[in-house]
């Protein structure tokens, strides 16, 4: 009797779709691990899974801000960069001081985070005074400083510490120091230590931080913006402060997932992170749909490797790749299909309460 | 039923000036607890602008308005509903994607009491207050005859529900003084005739000031303690209903020479 009570709750309202997007990661990698483990997937699936769980993190982080929030944003990316090449220099740091290989990441996968946090905080600022296409701009243009800041930034590190450089020349390292970060090579020397789980368990977390926050006080607070600034205000609701917050939890999850990414490679360029990368996320958020989270976590997964599998299209592969999207695009607006879907679940839902 | 008459808004000569344009002029009025106040006039005459000064949307260029003591000068409108002011629009801005449940919850926001990461960790005292919120909203969308609705989308309510959610939703911020911009616009004489029962509810239930815009004379005259006219941003009458139906100058306002 407990349990069916437990599992009616699960279903029900406000926690139903947290139970859905679990469930699908969860059997995702139950799914994903069996294969790995009776050797039926080939090292390029194998090498894609770190990415995409990267990518499904910055993803639903841009859902917060794009479908709860209602805010353009197009830096996504931007974040990445900052959280990936700061887990770049702790990890780097921490290599001989913590030798555990899982506390080092989710040291790196934190400071990452917090890093993205603090320039989402700084960076929301000036951009949340705006509103619409001027802040989609704006965001844009943000993205792409913090990726020329990081494409130009030098960093090493010695028994004495950490240097910091914008000139290549500028840095002499003692015995024994690496450098971590060197300008437009990117961040090298990286010891690769992401892993699937660990991917999985962010992405877990991310779902987790997300769900929790819509069904509160404060993610009410957040879609009331977007939906009527001028009620919300007049019920007493700070906007400002109410849209940084959503905009720092993106970032910060951002963050996260860069650092998730940068540490699955030895080495990484900054210009990975540029405008076309925070385009990506913004398409897999918008064909997943907005505020849905297992519908982005469902097109990150297929859209990241389809052009994979398309490899052996060889230059045709994009031209697949940008036909399936106006597919989607066009079925997923499809007027008919929607009310169809609609119909569908009023029906399920008489039959439901039928059965009561 | 004994009434207290204690003042809560008290505006004193106040004006606002868009440009050159004077749209608000010499405007006195006392609103009292416990009362409902009228405020009518013809089309253009400035009500809906009195309105968003009172909720500090507009800044006024002249004159005090003071709330149950505290001078609302240096408000801004997030703060002038924390004091205890609280509206509903003439065109309707419900919260429309969200449930009817959760508009009037989003109302309730500032009397729930716990952290973003309270919420994030679901700890007890989220469960608690969330709990404590879902009544009180329930018992506020029972009032309002929604309660069988609170799972709807609010944007998919009839008008009339729309128009009774965004009092219930202002309703929600435990304001001491409520204004209701035009809240009979577009209903049937029965739906007006239930909002009427309705506002009178409302203020012998929560005990507060009642502010309201209505064009619907019925309404205005039946309800009504006091009646303020406007016209042309300037004060044309003042009284009780019987005196304002029987005031030559507002009779002329109304229908001209």
């Amino acid at each position: 009797m407990k349990k069916k009570n437990f599992l009616s709750n699960a279903f029900s309202g406000s926690m139903r779709g947290r139970t859905i997007s679990f469930l699908v990661v969860i059997i995702a990698y139950a799914i994903l691990e069996t294969m790995i483990t009776t050797g039926n997937l080939t090292r390029l699936f194998t090498s894609l899974l770190v990415p995409i769980c990267a990518y499904i993190v910055a993803a639903i982080g841009l859902n917060m801000n794009v479908g709860f929030s209602g805010e353009l944003n197009l830096g996504q990316a931007g974040f990445m960069a900052v959280g990936g090449f700061t887990a770049a220099i702790i990890s780097g740091m921490l290599q001989t001081t913590i030798p555990n290989e899982i506390l080092r990441l989710i040291i790196a996968i934190l400071c990452g985070g917090i890093m993205a946090a603090i320039f989402g905080l700084l960076i929301s600022i000036p951009v949340l005074k705006l509103q619409g296409d001027y802040l989609a701009i704006v965001t844009l243009a943000f993205g792409q400083i913090l990726m020329s800041v990081v494409t130009n930034l030098y960093v090493g590190v010695d028994s004495t510490g950490l240097h910091f450089s914008f000139v290549n020349n500028n840095i002499t390292l003692g015995d024994g120091g690496t450098m971590l970060i060197s300008g437009p090579m990117g961040a090298t020397g990286i010891d690769k230590i992401s892993t699937f789980t660990a991917g999985i368990v962010l992405i877990l977390i991310s779902l987790l931080v997300v769900y929790h926050l819509i069904y509160s006080k404060e993610g009410r607070a957040i879609q009331a913006c977007r939906d009527n600034r001028i009620a919300a205000e007049t019920v007493g609701i700070n906007v400002s402060r109410t849209k940084t917050l959503a905009f720092v939890i993106s970032a910060t999850l951002a963050g996260a997932a860069g650092a998730l990414y940068v540490l699955n490679y030895s080495s990484v360029v900054a210009t990975k992170f540029d405008f076309n990368t925070s385009i990506l996320i913004l398409v897999y958020v918008v064909l997943g749909g907005l505020g849905n989270m297992t519908g982005t976590i469902i097109s990150t997964t297929l859209l990241f490797a389809l052009p994979e599998v398309l490899r052996f299209l060889s230059t045709y592969r994009m031209l697949i790749y940008a036909i399936v999207l106006i597919v989607i695009m066009l079925v997923s607006n499809n007027e008919k299909l929607k009310t169809m879907m609609e119909k569908l679940k009023v029906k399920g839902k008489k039959n439901k309460e039928a059965t009561e | 039923m004994t009434e207290t008459k204690t003042p809560v808004l008290e505006i004193k000569d106040l004006g606002i000036d868009f440009g050159g344009l004077t749209a608000v002029n010499d405007l006195n009025m006392t609103v009292n607890t416990n009362e409902i106040y009228g405020l009518i006039g013809p089309n253009g005459a400035g009500k809906t602008t009195v309105f968003n000064m009172l909720t500090k949307v507009y800044q006024p260029t002249r004159g005090t308005i003071t709330l149950d003591g505290q001078d609302m000068a240096k408000l801004n409108p997030v703060q002038a509903n924390k004091a205890g002011i609280a509206r509903t629009f003439q065109n309707i801005r419900l919260f429309s994607n969200m449930s009817v449940l959760d508009n009037v919850k989003i109302g309730l926001g500032n009397s729930i009491q716990y952290s973003t990461m309270t919420a994030i960790l679901r700890l007890p005292k989220y469960r608690a207050e969330e709990k404590k919120a879902d009544a009180e909203a329930m018992d506020l969308l029972e009032i309002f005859g929604l309660a069988d609705k609170a799972d709807m989308s609010a944007g998919n309510l009839p008008y009339g529900a729309q128009r009774r959610l965004e009092i219930a939703r202002a309703l929600a911020t435990h304001p001491k003084l409520l204004l209701l911009d035009e809240p009979a616009a577009g209903m049937n004489p029965q739906e007006t005739q239930e909002l009427m029962d309705m506002i009178r509810t409302v203020r012998d239930h929560f005990h507060i000031a009642i502010l309201l815009i209505e064009h619907d004379m019925k309404l205005v005259m039946g309800i009504c303690d006091r009646i303020t006219v406007l016209n042309y941003g300037m004060l044309l009458a003042q009284g009780v209903p019987s005196e304002i139906q029987s005031n030559p100058e507002v009779i002329k306002a109304y229908i001209g020479e």
